[in-house]
């Protein structure tokens, strides 16, 4: 056991950097550091040059796209992205649907969806929540009714992100009205310029377009766009939901996170004294900070057996579980590190405003950040369902 | 990097978790405490000599198998698991550890002996006023001819009464906090003008106050390296307990989780209930977090002293909380019958208890990685 690089693994990180460095979009630099709302061409940007480079899908198995690197390397990659303020890409085709794809998907389906995926050239979204189906995902009423060679589906989805930008969904539908809640459900691929839906989008606390509602209606989806068999769309769900708990984890981002706390706190004053010298203030932060090191050797840790053969489990709802809590306590300590210029609401200024902005600008997006991220401990499972499947799950409770 | 551990280093866990399995049972332990001694020498005999396990963390050169912290962390975790109060911290951790960084003519000296288990060593480190700043001794180490005069008094020292040897602090100079003047002494416990009084401790270990009047040492008692080698040191030692803090918040889940699938009550386990199963969740990832942060601090050990200061006082900090929480959450999920003598779980609870302060709180801990990691840098 030892965690130092070898020189190979210094050398990867050394060609990373310069990668980074000479190929991170010029106007893409210190967007994701200000919080600003990213629009679809910026995060494809980025996609694009990752995949001409290969890089776009390294979790992913070479044979389909992957890179092929170790843990070590995954490791050395997401600290880098993260230490550059890379923008992160959008998981729903590269860690959702696209390891569905590889791993329950016909040969076809492989071919015809995984190099879309890959070049960017599809923008996926996820339609699994809905109005009646939270934390209970399998009592989703959505039905799909085969018609030939179709399904006909009939619906509504909810907290669709970025449906507003998608050429493609993932859908849960359920196919078997009669069978016990998880076995009548089913997994469909769906193009979402079908006639019959509609996308209409909620706007969230911080003020951000980011969910959507998607309506569906006589949608006509052919049979051969179902993923694994039929009413056996669950044991997708269930597959996914575990591999998009390890990334949520989001190590490298927080400690990202962590430094630009540290750095508003050594700006702001405190009478006399930054706020970083303020011994309160400054405990939440070493206390923060020693939970992300405790999350990150869990992940190490989990890493390494998935290296040695032991694919994700449940003891990534751990992962998920104290990732988002503190996701959700670096927004709130930066909110209470800005003090008076967390209020003002820039969204308020009419188009084309062309004043000074007010206050600090690392206190601009505090606020929305605070209210946006609230999402992370109910999205993907809320944590209450992470406690409940870790209890079943791992402690046979 | 590779977080696993090599086939020798599993060997040795399954040795150990083996031998206390079959002598080391919750009652067998009760009756070891109860005895005069505290004890039964045989089993530490038996580690050194049937086993060879006390060898696990020295260099082939003076006898071991040539391993170090990661096998210390092992075996501590291995003791922490049957509440063991055998003197391995203090013996080969500390002791053991102090000599391997000071090498040479001393370590030759002393480490067969350890190795054989024939010497127990107890680390006097602690004063009455001091807390736990290791510098704040008032013991003095007076310079006389070749050797020392030694006065004063060291409080809580665990494993004394069992002692061959003392390892001691004391000052050569210096005012009462300064760091400069702090030295380390390894001494015959037995010397002229050392008393003790000795007494159990609540976590069923022994200990005594130890009070030094004009004793006598040799200059060769003198492992150089002054406050700089006793920071080394301890910190090595607070990551064996936090290794031993894993085994022994393990337990105590594990005992809570099977309790709560016995226990009815309501006419149902109380394992059904949701708000337990979610509390023994977060006892769950509490016991996962300080073994991930053991295994951190271990890798930090060899760090550059800023470096692995950091990393150990996180590891302390984190694994202290998680001590409590997981303790008195077992504590209170078992019930009236937690608050007995009768179950181990109590018992667990106890060591658990005073492990959050061994070698430093947490908050003495966050204040420690404060100074040094985030005041650095500002």
């Amino acid at each position: 056991m030892d965690m130092e690089f070898t020189a190979e693994d210094l050398a990867f990180r050394d060609e990373v950097r310069a990668f980074i460095s000479e190929n991170y979009p010029q106007e893409l630099r210190g967007k994701q550091d200000e919080g600003d709302e990213l629009g679809k061409e910026d995060f494809l940007a980025w996609h694009r040059i990752l995949h001409k480079k290969g890089w776009v899908a390294p979790a992913w198995p070479v044979e389909y796209g992957g890179t092929g690197w170790t843990p070590t390397q995954r490791y050395i990659w997401s600290e880098e992205t993260a230490r550059a303020d890379c923008i992160r890409l959008m998981p729903f085709g590269l860690s959702m649907v696209g390891p569905v794809i590889y791993t329950f998907g016909t040969p076809e389906q492989k071919a015809k969806f995984l190099p879309r995926i890959l070049s960017g050239e599809d923008w996926w979204c996820q339609g699994y929540s809905e109005p009646g189906s939270g934390s209970d995902l399998a009592s989703l009423r959505t039905k799909a009714v085969r018609d030939g060679n179709d399904y006909v589906v009939n619906g509504q989805k909810t907290w669709t992100t970025m449906a507003q930008h998608a050429d493609w969904g993932f859908f849960l539908v359920r196919t078997d009205p009669d069978a016990k809640q998880q076995e009548g459900i089913s997994f469909l691929l769906v193009d979402m310029k079908t006639p019959g839906i509609t996308v209409r989008p909620i706007i969230t606390l911080g003020g951000e377009h980011e969910v959507n509602e998607v309506w569906l209606e006589d949608v006509r989806v052919p049979v051969e766009n179902r993923v694994y068999e039929e009413n056996k769309g669950w044991t997708c769900a269930k597959f996914l939901l575990a591999h998009e708990r390890t990334g949520i984890a989001g190590v490298a981002s927080s400690k990202r996170g962590i430094e630009r706390i540290k750095d508003i706190a050594r700006s702001e004053q405190d009478g006399d004294r930054p706020l970083l010298a303020n011994p309160f203030f400054k405990r939440k932060v070493a206390e923060l900070q020693t939970d992300l090191t405790a999350l990150e050797f869990t992940e190490l840790r989990s890493l390494a057996g998935e290296a040695a053969g032991r694919p994700p489990g449940p003891e990534s709802s751990l992962l998920k579980i104290k990732g988002s809590e503190i996701q959700q306590r670096i927004t709130e300590l930066a909110l209470e590190a800005v003090g008076h210029y967390g209020a003002p609401y820039f969204r308020g200024f009419g188009e084309g405003d062309n004043e000074h902005p007010i206050g600090p600008d690392y206190a601009h997006r505090t606020a929305p950040s605070y209210f946006n991220m609230r999402k992370t401990t109910i999205y993907g499972g809320s944590n209450e369902i992470q406690h409940n499947i870790i209890a079943k799950m791992v402690l046979g409770l | 990097m590779d977080f696993t551990y090599n086939e020798t280093q599993g060997m040795i866990r399954d040795t150990l978790a083996r031998f206390l399995a079959d002598t080391y049972d919750f009652e067998t332990r009760q009756k070891m405490i109860a005895t005069d001694a505290g004890r039964d020498p045989g089993i530490w005999n038996a580690l050194a000599n049937e086993l060879g396990l006390l060898g696990a963390a020295f260099g082939e050169e003076h006898g071991g198998l040539g391993g170090g912290a990661l096998e210390n962390g092992l075996l501590m975790e291995e003791f922490g698991k049957v509440i063991a109060i055998e003197p391995y911290l203090q013996t080969v951790v500390i002791g053991g550890g102090a000599l391997k960084t000071v090498g040479g003519a001393q370590a030759a000296a002393h480490i067969p002996g350890i190795i054989s288990g024939e010497t127990i060593i107890a680390f006097a480190y602690a004063e009455p006023q001091g807390r736990y700043d290791l510098a704040n001794i008032h013991t003095t180490a007076k310079a006389d001819g070749s050797g020392y005069i030694l006065n004063g008094h060291k409080g809580v020292v665990y494993c004394a009464p069992w002692a061959t040897h003392l390892l001691v602090t004391a000052r050569t100079g210096g005012s009462t906090r300064e760091r400069n003047g702090v030295e380390l002494f390894l001494i015959d416990a037995n010397l002229p003008g050392i008393t003790r009084r000795d007494y159990p401790t609540v976590d069923g270990n022994r200990a005594s106050e130890i009070y030094f009047e004009n004793v006598a040492i040799p200059g060769d008692a003198l492992l150089a390296g002054g406050i700089d080698l006793i920071d080394k040191v301890v910190d090595e030692a607070t990551v064996a307990v936090c290794a031993e803090a894993t085994g022994v918040m393990a337990k105590l889940h594990e005992g809570t989780l099977d309790y709560s699938k016995q226990r009815q009550q309501f006419g149902q386990p109380i394992a059904r209930f949701q708000v337990l199963q979610h509390r023994m969740v977060d006892m769950f990832m509490e016991v996962e977090q300080a073994k991930s942060m053991t295994t951190y601090a271990t890798l930090h050990l060899d760090k550059p002293a800023l470096e692995r200061m950091g990393a150990v006082s996180q590891c302390k900090a984190k694994v202290s909380r998680g001590a409590k929480f997981v303790g008195q959450n077992a504590i209170q999920t078992h019930g009236g019958i937690g608050i007995t003598q009768e179950l181990a779980i109590g018992h667990y609870f106890k060591r658990a208890t005073l492990i959050e302060g061994q070698f430093g709180s947490a908050d003495y801990h966050y204040d420690r990685f404060e100074r040094l990691v985030i005041d650095e840098a500002a």
